[in-house]
């Protein structure tokens, strides 16, 4: 039960919290968490006693909304702030909460935009969209960031007054806004994804939860006509290529740049298509956004021959990220494509021009471009690959490139 | 760093009659000498491009087209780059392509 009261809430939390901000207003979404926690925390004593039960999401539902009305009642907040307010129409003046499935959904749609709302600081917005999005707890989003409890509370608390103090809004932006709006959006679901997937922690599940998250918030932009563009297409077919392969570089510990270890048979081929399937709807009209460029870069290292072709493609894909988006990354991974292509003197030339010098990852690279031309000098470079590599599955691996060389 | 434009100077820059191959190598060379200087974190903006086509206007209101065969030298293109001084700027422009055709490259400090 305690497993699949776990799952419910995950499920649950975000819908109910948003549901009940949206009627209530975003000032008032810790008193949502609150009504929300207390729910689950009724279940998980009256369903130990009684067993679950036939329906329990219309339980937590209907627990839901009577919290809320005794809540807002016995505060008085409702008579006096909220009902003056609510005259809209006669759905709202009743102050009903509104389960519906239409509802969940836009109220979680506009909880996604008012989290990512540029006032808000991205950090903070990573934190509050797993807290209020994702329904994850503040110990998990602790470990992720190598924090501790008190710190992510006062990071989300410092969020939270964000969002009152700039009067943000549950609502879509208007219309002329939303392209712009959504770029930030997209942006914070990529950095979610990015913290799972390059997470530093050791919890692998907690790992492959925040990317499966991040990957259904994208989704649910999909629901949206005005969400659901290219770019948002691109992002997600870029997380389906990435997330088909969370298992097998789980085994190997090494690098961005040589994944050429991994074991395919581990690959999610389900997600492949999947990815293809987005790659594809991502193709339609002219914006070529990084995501797009980043997506066939993921899609070709879900191909395991290598071809001429493919390498070709890779480096002039990297050439085209770098001049939109420069990061030493993507300087390195597209040094590698060149040597891919273009053989490995030029790629050894262009290499020492980037100067990465405290990065492990550049050493690296370089003493693979240096194997065979100058051994001496691969060798110095993955000496000082292995000293400045921080953990130890990392310097094992630098360890045996070494011993294979000398 | 400052900026510095790099201007791209060729004898000829017509290459409508250039095989369809051979542009594929020549572009793919323009790409991977530029992605050279983006991936060092040295190019400013996206790349700015010039069309091959243009016109030119001169006194007296006489408007011409490209490409201007009477300067023999024509400005076919130019990019941006980041520099801190003009021999950093002019280490860059080194492997240009259009060094491959007898063209030249003129690095200029923008102010």
């Amino acid at each position: 039960m305690r497993n699949e009261l776990k799952h419910l809430f995950q499920q649950e939390f975000s819908k109910m919290v948003a549901v009940i901000s949206k009627l209530f207003g975003l000032q008032h979404i810790e008193t949502a968490e609150d009504i929300v926690s207390e729910t689950f925390l009724l279940a998980t004593e009256t369903w130990e006693a009684k067993g679950i039960p036939p329906n329990p999401t219309a339980w937590l539902y209907l627990v839901a909304k009577q919290k809320t009305a005794h809540h807002f009642r016995r505060n008085k907040i409702f008579d006096q702030k909220i009902k003056p307010a609510l005259t809209t129409s006669q759905e709202t003046a009743e102050a009903e909460l509104n389960f519906s499935q239409e509802n969940i959904k836009d109220s979680q749609l506009q909880m996604l935009f008012a989290v990512c709302n540029p006032a808000i600081a991205s950090e903070a917005q990573i934190g509050l969209a797993l807290r209020i999005l994702c329904g994850f707890g503040i110990d998990e989003i602790a470990e992720a960031f190598l924090s501790n409890k008190e710190a992510i509370n006062k990071r989300l608390f410092r969020a939270k007054e964000k969002l009152r103090m700039e009067k943000i809004k549950m609502e879509l932006p208007p219309e002329s806004e939303i392209a712009k709006r959504l770029d930030n959006v997209l942006h914070i679901i990529y950095l979610l994804f990015s913290e799972g997937y390059y997470s530093q922690t050791q919890n692998q599940v907690l790992q492959k939860d925040f990317c499966l998250e991040a990957m259904r918030l994208g989704l649910m932009l999909t629901e949206y006509e005005k969400t659901n563009l290219p770019k948002t297409n691109a992002l997600i077919a870029l997380m389906c290529f990435h997330a088909s392969r969370f298992d097998a570089r789980q085994t190997n510990e090494d690098t961005l740049v040589l994944y050429e270890q991994q074991n395919e048979t581990l690959w999610d081929t389900a997600l492949i298509h999947q990815g293809n399937y987005f790659l594809a709807l991502s193709a339609q009209g002219n914006e070529i956004s990084s995501y797009h460029l980043e997506a066939k870069i993921a899609a070709w290292h879900c191909i395991k021959e290598d071809t001429p072709e493919k390498w070709e493609d890779i480096l002039q894909l990297y050439n085209q990220l770098l001049m939109v988006n420069y990061s030493p990354s993507v300087a390195l991974n597209r040094t590698f494509a060149l040597y891919k292509a273009n053989g490995q003197r030029e790629a050894l030339a262009e290499a020492e021009k980037l100067k990465l010098e405290n990065n492990h990852f550049y050493h690296l690279l370089l003493g693979e471009l240096y194997k065979g031309i100058d051994n001496s000098k691969a060798l110095l470079n993955l000496q000082k690959a292995y000293d400045l590599a921080k953990t130890q599955p990392e310097k094992q691996g630098i360890r045996e490139k070494i011993n294979q060389l000398s | 760093m400052k900026e510095f434009a790099l201007l791209f100077r060729q004898p000829s820059f017509d290459y409508s009659n250039t095989p369809e191959s051979e542009m594929k190598i020549l572009q793919k060379k323009w790409m991977d000498w530029t992605g050279g200087i983006a991936a060092q974190g040295k190019l400013s903006g996206n790349g700015t491009r010039l069309a091959l086509d243009g016109k030119v206007l001169k006194a007296g209101g006489v408007i011409t087209d490209g490409p201007f065969v009477e300067i023999r030298e024509r400005l076919g293109s130019f990019i941006v780059v980041k520099a801190d001084s003009l021999e950093e700027a002019t280490t860059l422009a080194h492997g240009c392509p259009v060094l491959d055709n007898g063209g030249s490259v003129e690095i200029r400090a923008i102010m």
